[in-house]
């Protein structure tokens, strides 16, 4: 009897994509400073702390200072935590805490449609975090333009594949503490070996085949190559990568939540 | 004119084998207000939660205007407006925006939005505090604007899932006086209710449910007059005499061990007999309500 005549998608998930902005220009000051400061911090730590220590390094056959090495590191860090913590920790709550998409599904709107927005949500709110630190960083000098401009729409990609597996989790996971076991064993390690702070390269070719695996390692890939002005077509294979992380968990994320509210 | 606004036949929930709605048939009329009553557990809110297109039904069908719930959905729920049992209103958005922000999910224009809004918080007397966020309003209060959020989209059908459950009883009479009103104005009301009184006061028609089926439904008049008679004594702590006597006359009664209900018409002279002949306190002639119709028929055990 549950049969689905009619397509349960529309672009009515903007409603719920509108309700996450609004809420969202109420707090803006908050939500802005993070991606204000974190690479303020990070900069002065890394860059400035450790560049004494680690000089330049080779980056693809040429000389690069450390802090234009990990900064495109930390965008992509940041679009990767903006998109999976708003797809666990705040979709969880306004699921299980504040009921809100039982107040939703109550009126014209599908599942579907709720849960599209929530992902297409957090790649928005990562590519804002993204336009406010790629602002701040860029004017260290650290990203070259034009090419620096695709870091947001790449922001945007990246932001539904984190997105979706976030909401994947949020289907999943029994109580909101558990959610640290996903950090642990995901989000953690990507975090460190993902090229982010020094090059895949030093590993041990075993270990630079798994770290190939994590979508941040593609992200990071992307967002340094973008940021040093180099626009290669070998990039799209990084670029189908995620996308095909999208494709697998976007799907997989509203099954998930499908069988968690539908009773 | 639709010939009825929820059309019900065999409608069953199974969860994992579990039976919580047992093919059970009713309709509701355009303009009515009718309730489905039952214990906790009995399958109520299983059943409106099919209603207003929440959970999917297992067996059955389902009609709500005349449109089979599986095809026309979005239609259905776009005219229906539904109070759910939790308060579960946006605590990050102010009470006027609640309503706005929920008003954009029916595809209301903003404009609209706002003025339905800012009339809707008058009606339910919260105007002053539309600018507060949701987690400063009392209990009363919030329930009021889950209320008032029901109706943003003007609907056709009002599903309300125990909408005073938790209300002081000035607040339950207001619900109740604005429900009436806009009852007034042709909206057809679903309602769940363990207010026996509510149910009275409000249903034009109810069902009594336990454990997935209906087992009454009638007006609220006719239920009692069928089941339990005009009034009721009740004598609290009965001696074995008056058990003895009350064997013998052959009248309609329920021992709870501390206590006797007798059910009748017009016992006046049998109240009189009772109280002079077998207790001197502790015993009552009352009119027979809803609540004695419900307890009969469900049973005084605890539902978990």
């Amino acid at each position: 009897m549950n049969s689905v005549s009619s397509i349960r998608i529309s672009k009515r998930f903007i409603r719920v994509w509108q309700r996450n902005l609004t809420v969202y220009r109420s707090i803006w000051k908050i939500v802005f400073l993070p991606p204000l400061l974190e690479p303020l911090f990070y900069l002065v730590a890394f860059g400035v702390g450790l560049s004494a220590l680690v000089g330049s390094l080779r980056y693809q056959d040429s000389d690069v200072s450390y802090m234009a090495f990990i900064a495109p590191a930390l965008i992509a860090i940041n679009i990767m935590q903006n998109a999976f913590f708003e797809n666990t920790y705040a979709s969880f709550v306004r699921m299980y805490y504040q009921k809100t998409f039982d107040a939703m599904m109550a009126t014209p709107l599908s599942l579907e449609e709720i849960m599209t927005a929530e992902i297409v949500w957090a790649a928005t709110k990562a590519v804002l975090a993204t336009a406010v630190m790629q602002g701040v960083i860029s004017l260290f000098g650290l990203i070259q333009y034009p090419a620096g401009l695709l870091i947001l729409p790449l922001a945007f990609l990246g932001g539904i594949a984190f997105g979706s597996i976030g909401l994947f989790f949020t289907g999943t996971v029994q109580a909101i503490e558990t959610f640290n076991l996903p950090i642990f064993l995901f989000i953690t390690p990507m975090f460190v070996f993902s090229g982010t702070f020094f090059p895949l390269e030093n590993l041990p070719s075993w270990a630079q085949q798994l770290a190939a695996i994590f979508p941040l390692t593609h992200l990071v890939h992307i967002t340094r190559s973008l940021s040093f002005g180099r626009v290669e077509p070998d990039l799209l294979w990084n670029f189908a990568y995620l996308f095909l992380f999208c494709v697998i968990f976007f799907p997989l994320a509203i099954f998930k939540m499908h069988r968690r509210l539908i009773k | 004119m639709m010939k009825y606004a929820v059309e019900a036949e065999g409608l069953s929930k199974h969860f994992n084998g579990f039976v919580a709605v047992d093919g059970i048939s009713f309709h509701v009329l355009p303009g009515e207000c009718f309730g489905i009553l039952g214990p906790n557990g009995a399958g109520k809110t299983s059943t409106i939660r099919m209603v207003y297109g929440f959970s999917p039904m297992t067996g059955g069908s389902l009609k709500v205007f005349g449109i089979p719930i599986s095809l026309g959905w979005r239609e259905i729920k776009s005219r229906i407006g539904v109070c759910q049992q939790e308060n579960n209103l946006d605590p990050d958005l102010t009470v006027q925006q609640n309503l706005e922000v929920f008003a954009r999910y029916f595809d209301i224009p903003k404009k609209e939005a706002r003025e339905r809004a800012v009339k809707l918080l008058e009606f339910i007397a919260l105007g002053h505090r539309r600018h507060a966020k949701v987690p400063e309003l009392s209990g009363g209060m919030m329930r009021r604007l889950v209320f008032a959020r029901a109706l943003i989209n003007d609907p056709e059908l009002l599903i309300l899932d125990e909408p005073t459950t938790g209300l002081d009883p000035q607040s339950r009479h207001q619900v109740w006086e604005r429900l009436e009103e806009l009852r007034s104005r042709g909206l057809s009301v679903l309602l769940t209710t363990h207010y026996m009184d509510e149910a009275s006061r409000l249903c034009d028609r109810l069902v009594i449910m336990d454990h997935g089926r209906i087992l009454v439904e009638g007006k609220p008049v006719d239920l009692i007059r069928e089941h339990v008679g005009h009034d009721v004594i009740e004598v609290a702590t009965p001696t074995d005499q008056l058990r003895a006597f009350v064997q013998s006359k052959h009248v309609i009664h329920e021992d709870v061990g501390h206590r006797l209900i007798i059910y009748g018409q017009h016992s006046d002279a049998l109240f009189h007999h009772i109280s002079t002949a077998y207790c001197e306190e502790g015993c009552v002639l009352r009119m027979a309500t809803l609540e004695d119709v419900f307890l009969k028929l469900t049973g005084r055990g605890l539902r978990e």
